[in-house]
């Protein structure tokens, strides 16, 4: 056998035609886009979780005048000063990137209407000090009044290392949030998937009726964003919730809150992801278990189990990683029991603490791409599975069977009805619970804080451009994947970039987008603060499942259409816009609606990066709970519901037309 | 025709995939006009070698030439070739009119030109009501035909077949089998088939490329090929080949198991260990052993199988030869001589039908 070795030189070099260089340009835009709007900013984030920085008092000398403003006494460097004085300890000397530090307490006797002057340098190239609000560089001696000293501060240095986090696990405070995340992500896993298990397999396999309506009431949760759940839980077991006695003395406030409000959020997610699993069982093991007189639950466990272990694992891994990097829900039901989302919030917007936002964030990332990575691995196994050619299950009457799984699927569906109508209750009542009368005054929005009817606007405009630019950017990346030749490793190379969003944590991303974004010396900074920077980090947030979507449609098409083409001599987009675009037109559709919804919901990425110009009503919802506007913040969540709503509607018909007009050439005999 | 200059000219070609070598030194000619099937076995490199001779997976190394130009590193774009895919890659979303018209479109002509061309080639193909239809609404041959006058609605110099007819019915493939020939025909277009079907390469081809292993075999036309395979690969690929290890012995006998047969030329040695293959219909039943032919072998029936229009038999030599042997049985020679299983008879191994190879790992 011949080995590679014997090929002869020299090998062939491909001729690139019009079309093979169009194609690179385009990939090229867009793996550019995807390095931009998120390789960069992360690891912007990445060196800023281990900068520290530190005064460093050697690098500065003083001296001071007599009251004549003579000076006699010798210069002397700080650090020595300090070490004479006392004054600064070590933790006092470590800082952030905007620290500054005064002096004056180095002197005992400072008095800045004393006539006493100081003559101020750096003795080193990297020291930099602030006096009369002008930099200073450079060893040259300056000469200061005691009322300009006053004013007088030196900046830190910056170094590498490992000490903000070695801050973070000495801090109780914060490394405690570790273990409550993984705990409510662990707890809201094993209820919702078990929940979502009993649903899912009471539509696949018992002919109970209404399948068609619990099936659209365990979508709900998807079209509000994930803090609504927590306004409404207040409304229930609050201080004065309806239903505050059903808690026994606990507080809603806290771990309970946010399970209950969890597992709201996240059943559709593993609902889906376990439908999918369990209608690819092949009805013909049933059917050799019943002739095999195995009895119900027998089958159950050998049969049922087994082929839909990969999607529970998958679901499983989905919704912990939803739960452990959500942050709408637990902040506005979480009380003082701390979560890792919130962490980075409260250490960024609360205590201008970035260089600890990162550090957190940096926590957060590894449980959130661990699960991520698994579920990557248990998906390509399910991928096999559904490759083997099965026969589909109907299931069979059997009225009691039947009558169970319905009553179970309607206590199902009164919770997560119940959870939207305690909301749009508490939208539409005066003043809970002294003013049961009902009106519309609290969706006057422009009288409250949080940004009023143009948050909602900018929502909406936010929505309809991340569903179309993102639908086209995350398609023609897609195609350029999937059915352009050559190029191996630039594409691998893309691939696994699209793949990345999907283990990165909204907050995160947000975090990395004010460190990249918002350096000064980024000539993409004029983005920041403005509405490009919002729909950029929804696009890229969301990208994943979306270039998922694309994908699948794109492989399900014959991989000879580019071969016929270019044998035909066309170019490539003119195949692009008369085949593969309508003919992935469902999917397409699939992807700007899913965009659209996430882009109204979303709260974690756009948290830091809204501007007073740009507030998004999924914002408006947090900010006007958190300044206690709850029944506001209730009637804002139920606006995006009904836009969601009436989106998925517009969404359903357009599918539905433009499957009726595609009829004859999709599928017919 | 061989004295002509070759149209598509292949020369040294090699292609690995990783450590794979899919192509190893392929050198071919092809001359204007002629039907080329490649045939062999899945995982032989036919198909690798259409799509370098189409520019869609390119070579690793080596050279292609097409009437007389340099085509080796063009894209596919650039070449004059139309292609023709096992799952026929219609669009699906396209009426058959656009379908067809799909590569004439952007090329300067007229819209009724263009109508009047779509018109003609949907006559030649026989399907000539059908231009509204979408590709769904067609059977898979008729697909198949659209596919092909789509392929060749340029008048394109090269018409590439991979696999064309593999997913039809064995009726409707019968049939396709003469319709494509038919055409190839009329219009003389040089035409390269890829197949694994050796009675779709007979059927067809003016040559057969014989490929194993990323190597071709042998080349030649459909009756050179069958009648004296250069290979034992080759001969056991087409058709069934009986196989009898033995030795050379004296003057280009071989032994085997203590017989002798006499055969016909060969070149190895004496001593040296081969296989001596014969055609399961060309071992000659005789009623009885008078005028004793040259390689005659007393045998018994140990199975029948009746396949239709010839009886299958398994054949097991008495004491000598102890290697079963398959034949067939015309009806005729059946009823005739009264075989059945179990029965005894005397065969002939006629020495121009014996083909004499090396033994399995010596070459």
């Amino acid at each position: 056998m011949a080995s590679v070795a014997d090929i002869p030189r020299p090998f062939v070099k491909p001729k690139l035609g019009r079309d093979d260089w169009t194609q690179r340009a385009f990939m090229g835009v867009i793996a550019l886009y995807l390095v931009v709007a998120l390789a960069l900013p992360l690891y912007a984030m990445l060196s800023k979780s281990f900068s520290t920085y530190r005064f460093d008092l050697t690098g500065y000398e003083v001296q001071v005048s007599t009251p004549e403003g003579v000076f006699e006494a010798p210069a002397q460097s700080l650090e020595a000063l300090n070490a004479e004085q006392e004054v600064f300890d070590a933790p006092a000397l470590s800082t952030g990137s905007g620290g500054r530090l005064g002096l004056t307490k180095l002197f005992p006797d400072f008095s800045f209407r004393s006539p006493v002057m100081y003559r101020f340098r750096n003795t080193s190239d990297t020291s930099v000090y602030l006096a009369n609000s002008e930099r200073h560089k450079g060893q040259e001696w300056a000469s200061y009044t005691s009322n300009e000293f006053r004013r007088l501060v030196i900046r830190p240095q910056k170094d590498i290392g490992f000490s903000n986090f070695k801050t973070y696990f000495s801090t109780p405070a914060l490394f405690r949030s570790i273990q409550n995340s993984m705990l409510i992500a662990a707890i809201s896993t094993v209820i919702t998937v078990t929940l979502a298990f009993w649903f899912a397999y009471a539509l696949a396999r018992s002919c109970m009726r209404f399948k068609g309506l619990f099936r659209a009431v365990a979508m709900l949760p998807i079209l509000v964003p994930s803090l609504l759940p927590g306004i409404a839980l207040i409304y229930l077991f609050g201080n004065q919730g309806m239903l505050r006695e059903f808690l026994l003395g606990n507080s809603i406030y806290g771990p309970i809150g946010i399970v209950i409000g969890s597992v709201f959020f996240t059943f559709p997610h593993a609902m889906i992801i376990i439908s999918t699993a369990l209608s690819i069982s092949d009805a013909r093991l049933y059917e050799a278990a019943v002739s095999l007189k195995a009895s119900r639950w027998k089958t159950f466990w050998t049969v049922t189990i087994p082929g839909a272990r990969y999607g529970l694992f998958s679901a499983s891994f989905v919704v912990f990683n939803l739960v452990i990097t959500d942050f709408g829900l637990p902040k506005v039901i979480g009380g003082q029991f701390n979560m890792l989302a919130v962490d980075i919030y409260k250490q960024v917007i609360g205590q201008q603490n970035f260089e600890m936002g990162a550090v957190v964030s940096v926590v957060l990332l590894v449980p959130a791409i661990l699960a991520f990575g698994i579920d990557r691995q248990v998906q390509k196994k399910q991928v096999a599975l559904l490759s083997a050619r099965s026969v589909v299950f109907e299931p069979k009457v059997n009225r009691l069977f039947d009558r169970i799984f319905l009553g179970y699927a309607t206590l199902v569906s009164i919770f997560l009805v119940g959870i939207i109508a305690v909301c749009q209750y508490a939208a539409l009542i005066k003043f809970w619970p002294y003013n049961l009368s009902l009106s519309l005054k609290n969706y006057n929005f422009d009288l409250m804080d949080g940004g009023g009817w143009g948050a909602y606007q900018n929502s909406l405009i936010l929505a309809i451009l991340t569903a179309i630019i993102g639908t086209v950017v995350v398609f023609l990346g897609a195609y350029m994947v999937e059915k352009t030749k050559g190029f191996e490793k630039g594409r691998a190379m893309f691939q696994m970039l699209a793949m990345l969003p999907m283990a990165v944590p909204g907050m995160v991303l947000g975090l990395a987008y004010i460190f990249f974004f918002n350096n000064p010396a980024n000539p993409l900074n004029f983005i920041y603060g403005t509405m490009i920077i919002l729909v950029v980090s929804t696009v890229t947030h969301f990208y994943t499942v979306s270039h998922l979507t694309a994908v699948t449609a794109l492989k399900q098409m014959d991989v000879e259409f580019e071969s016929v083409s270019s044998s035909l001599k066309q170019p490539f987009y003119k195949l692009f816009r008369q085949v593969t675009v309508p003919v992935s037109m469902p999917a397409i559709l699939n992807i700007s609606i899913y965009l659209f919804v996430n882009a109204m919901t979303t709260v974690s990425a756009v948290v830091f990066l809204y501007s007073t110009d740009t507030k998004l009503a999924s914002v408006a919802v947090l900010n006007m709970d958190d300044a206690g506007d709850i029944a506001p913040a209730a009637a804002m969540g139920m606006m995006i519901f009904y836009t969601n709503a009436a989106a998925r509607v517009i969404h359903a018909l357009a599918s539905q037309r433009i499957l009726r007009r595609s009829e004859a050439w999709r599928k017919s005999g | 025709m061989t004295q002509s200059r070759p149209y598509l000219r292949i020369d040294n070609l090699w292609k690995n995939f990783g450590d794979f070598v899919a192509l190893q030194d392929i050198s071919l000619s092809i001359d204007e006009g002629e039907f080329i099937c490649f045939l062999g076995p899945s995982g032989c490199g036919k198909t690798t070698l259409l799509r370098a001779i189409a520019g869609l997976d390119l070579q690793t190394s080596g050279r292609v030439e097409q009437a007389g130009q340099n085509i080796s590193t063009l894209p596919p774009s650039e070449r004059d070739f139309g292609i023709v895919f096992q799952s026929y890659a219609l669009f699906p979303n396209l009426t058959i009119t656009r379908n067809i018209a799909y590569g004439l479109e952007n090329e300067g002509r007229s819209k009724p030109a263009i109508a009047a061309r779509v018109t003609e080639l949907l006559e030649l193909v026989g399907l000539p009501d059908q231009g509204d239809k979408y590709p769904a609404q067609l059977s898979g041959g008729q697909q198949q035909r659209i596919a092909l006058a789509r392929a060749i609605a340029t008048d394109p110099g090269l018409l590439l077949l991979d696999e064309p007819l593999s997913a039809l019915d064995a009726k409707v493939r019968v049939f396709l089998r003469h319709e494509v020939k038919e055409l190839q025909r009329k219009l003389g277009i040089t035409t390269v088939m890829v197949t694994h079907d050796q009675e779709e390469a007979l059927s067809m081809a003016d040559r057969i490329v014989v490929m194993n292993h990323g190597t071709i075999e042998q080349v030649g036309t459909p009756l050179e090929i069958y009648r004296d395979p250069a290979s034992l690969f080759v001969a056991d690929f087409i058709g069934e080949m009986n196989q009898i290890t033995g030795r050379v012995g004296t003057r280009g006998t071989v032994t085997i198991g203590g017989r002798t047969l006499t055969c016909a030329h060969h070149e190895f040695t004496k001593g040296t260990d081969v296989i001596v293959a014969i055609r399961p219909e060309n071992i000659v039943p005789h009623e009885d052993a008078g005028g004793k032919p040259v390689n005659s072998f007393e045998v018994s029936i140990t199975e029948m199988e009746f396949l239709g229009t010839y009886w299958r038999a398994q054949l097991k030599g008495a004491s000598h030869v102890d290697q079963p042997l398959t034949t067939n049985f015309s009806i005729n020679a059946v009823r005739r001589m009264g075989l059945k299983t179990g029965r005894s008879l005397t065969i002939e191994l006629p020495p121009e039908s014996l083909r004499v190879f090396p033994a399995q790992g010596q070459s």
